[in-house]
C-alpha cells in the first residue's frame, strides 16, 4: 500500500518502546525520555518525519516533541538524559494525516481498481478514540470533538462514512488487561452506537482500539446482535486500491470480516450489473431513435 | 507554559502542582464538565472535578490514598474540554506519580501491576515481550487464570510471539530509566 501511495517508510533502527500508558503516570520524565530516544534515532538516521501506526505511540511521540519544544530547560535535561545532541527537529505524524494527504492518489487508484468494489456498498463508522485527537494542542487534529479526517479517507476509498456519536469516546484503552470490565462497558456502547447509526463496520487507526473492539467483543454479550467487524484504516485503503485481500491480515481478526465483505461484494456486483443494464437500455433506445 | 508565582505556602498541594506542572488548580470553578465527559467517572469515588477540589483544599491524604487516581485512563477528554485550561489529566498524572513514589494506598493492585510489569519489560528488553509481560503481570496482580483461555486464539492469529525481541543498545534504554529515576527523586 505504501509503495502504491509513493510513501517511503523505513523502520527506525533499534527503536524502543515509548512507554505507552504506563510510563507517564508513574514517571513524567520517563514518559518524555522514552519517545524522545526514538525521535533522536530517527533524526540520526536521516528522517524528516516519524509516522506511528498506533494512536498511543503517536500521542507519546507528539507529546514529547511538544513539551520539549515549549520548555528549554526540559530540552537541556533531555539532551543530558539521552546523552545525545537532541535537536527535536523531526515532525510526528499519524496514519490518518498521512493518508488524507494522499487522498487524491487514493481516489485515482480506487477508480482504477477492478470491479466489483465492495467498499462502494459499505457504510463505515470512523472511530478516532482518544489519543489521535487529544490533547488538541499536541495532536493538531482538525477538530477534537468533530474530526472529519478519517471520513475524508473513507470517502476517498469510495465507501460511505456514517454520522454517529461515539467517534471520539474512549474504548477503555490500556485497561484491556488490568480492568477488562471497564473496557467491555466502554467498547460495547461504541459498537452499539455504530450499529444504531447504520454502520456495517467500524474503522480504527490504533491497534489497541482494534484489540478492544475486536478481541473483547466476545465478552460484550451483544445478545442476538450480529458481530461488528472492525477494520484498520490501512486495510480499507488497501482493499480500495486493489491490494490482494490475503495480504491485508484480515484473517488475524477475532470478528470475521468475510460475511460483511461477501454481502458488500454481492451488492457491488449487483449494482454494477444494474448500471450495465441501464447503460445497455440507453444504448438500444438511442439506436432505435437513430433508426426512426 | 509560564509558571505563575504562587502566593500560597510552598508546601501546599496547590503550590506543588504549580511547581511541577505550571497548572493553577485554583482556576477550577467546579463546572463539572471534566467529570461529565469522563468515561471512567461512573466507577470513581472522586471524579475529576472532585480531585481538583480536593487539591485546592490541600486534602492530600484523601487524594493519594484513594483508588480514583488509578482509574483515570488518560483519555484526555477532561483536559480538552476544561474551559480554564486546568488540565485535570496532567494533575492526575502528577498525583499518581506522588502516590507511586510514596508507595501509598491499596490503589488498584491490578492496574499498578500492569504498569510495573509493562515498564519492567521496557527496561529489560527495550520493547514489550507479550508472553513475558503476561507472566510478570499475573504474578504481580494475582490474576493467574485471566485470559489464559484466550492465549491459543492470540497465538493462532500471530498476536503473541514465542521469543522476545530486544533492542540492540539495551544499556542505552536502561541508562535512560536510571537517569529518569534520579531526575524524579
Amino acid at each position: 500500500m505504501a509503495t502504491a501511495l509513493d510513501l517511503q517508510i523505513h523502520e527506525i533502527d533499534d527503536w524502543s518502546c515509548c512507554g505507552a500508558s504506563s510510563a507517564h503516570p508513574t514517571n513524567h520524565t520517563l514518559g518524555i525520555a522514552l519517545p524522545a530516544r526514538n525521535l533522536a534515532l530517527a533524526a540520526e538516521q536521516g528522517a524528516d518525519e516519524v509516522v506511528a501506526p498506533c494512536a498511543a505511540c503517536f500521542n507519546r511521540l507528539a507529546a514529547a516533541r511538544h513539551e520539549i519544544a515549549a520548555d528549554d530547560t526540559l530540552a537541556e535535561r533531555m539532551s543530558s538524559i539521552l546523552q545525545r545532541d537532541f535537536k527535536n527537529d523531526v515532525a510526528v505524524r499519524n496514519v490518518i494525516d498521512v493518508l488524507r494527504q494522499r487522498a487524491a492518489r487514493i481516489v485515482e487508484l480506487t477508480a482504477a481498481a477492478p470491479e466489483p468494489k465492495p467498499l462502494s456498498q459499505m457504510r463505515l463508522a470512523a472511530y478516532y478514540g482518544c489519543l489521535l485527537v487529544r490533547p488538541p494542542e499536541v495532536t493538531g487534529f482538525d477538530d477534537p470533538e468533530q474530526p472529519t479526517a478519517m471520513e475524508d479517507v473513507i470517502e476517498a476509498c469510495g465507501a460511505l462514512p456514517v454520522r454517529w456519536n461515539m467517534a471520539v469516546e474512549c474504548c477503555g484503552g490500556g485497561f484491556s488487561i488490568s480492568r477488562t470490565a471497564s473496557v467491555v462497558r466502554l467498547s460495547r456502547r461504541i459498537i452499539r452506537d455504530a450499529r444504531a447509526h447504520g454502520a456495517d463496520a467500524i474503522v480504527v487507526s490504533c491497534p489497541l482500539c482494534h484489540s478492544n473492539l475486536d478481541f473483547r467483543q466476545a465478552a460484550m454479550e451483544l445478545r442476538g446482535e450480529p458481530p461488528m467487524p472492525v477494520f484498520f484504516i490501512t486495510q480499507i485503503v488497501g482493499m480500495a486500491i486493489g491490494v490482494p485481500r490475503d495480504r491485508l491480515g484480515l484473517e488475524r481478526h477475532f470478528v470475521a470480516t468475510d460475511p460483511v465483505l461477501a454481502d458488500a461484494t454481492a451488492a457491488a456486483a449487483a449494482a454494477a450489473a444494474d448500471a450495465e443494464t441501464k447503460r445497455a437500455a440507453k444504448r438500444s433506445s438511442a439506436a432505435q431513435k437513430a433508426r426512426a | 507554559m509560564p509558571r505563575a508565582e504562587s502566593t500560597s505556602s510552598s508546601h501546599t498541594l496547590v503550590a506543588e502542582i504549580e511547581r511541577h506542572t505550571g497548572i493553577d488548580v485554583r482556576a477550577c470553578y467546579q463546572c463539572g464538565k471534566c467529570s461529565a465527559g469522563c468515561p471512567m467517572s461512573s466507577e470513581m469515588r472522586h471524579k475529576p472535578h472532585d480531585i481538583m477540589r480536593l487539591a485546592q483544599q490541600d486534602r492530600r491524604d484523601e487524594l493519594l490514598d484513594d483508588e480514583s487516581l488509578w482509574l483515570c485512563i488518560t483519555c484526555e477528554t477532561c483536559s480538552a474540554r476544561c474551559p480554564n485550561a486546568c488540565d485535570p489529566a496532567r494533575v492526575i498524572d502528577m498525583l499518581r506519580e506522588q502516590a507511586a513514589a510514596a508507595g501509598r494506598g491499596p490503589q488498584q493492585r491490578a492496574i499498578r501491576a500492569f504498569h510495573d510489569a509493562f515498564l519492567q519489560q521496557v527496561r529489560g528488553n527495550g520493547r514489550i515481550y507479550e508472553a513475558g509481560f503476561m507472566v510478570s503481570y499475573k504474578i504481580r496482580s494475582g490474576a493467574l487464570i485471566q485470559d489464559v483461555a484466550n492465549a491459543p486464539g492470540m497465538l493462532a492469529r500471530g498476536k503473541l510471539h514465542i521469543l522476545p525481541e530486544r533492542v540492540k543498545d539495551l544499556e542505552d534504554v536502561r541508562r535512560i530509566f536510571r537517569a529518569c529515576e534520579e531526575d524524579a527523586s
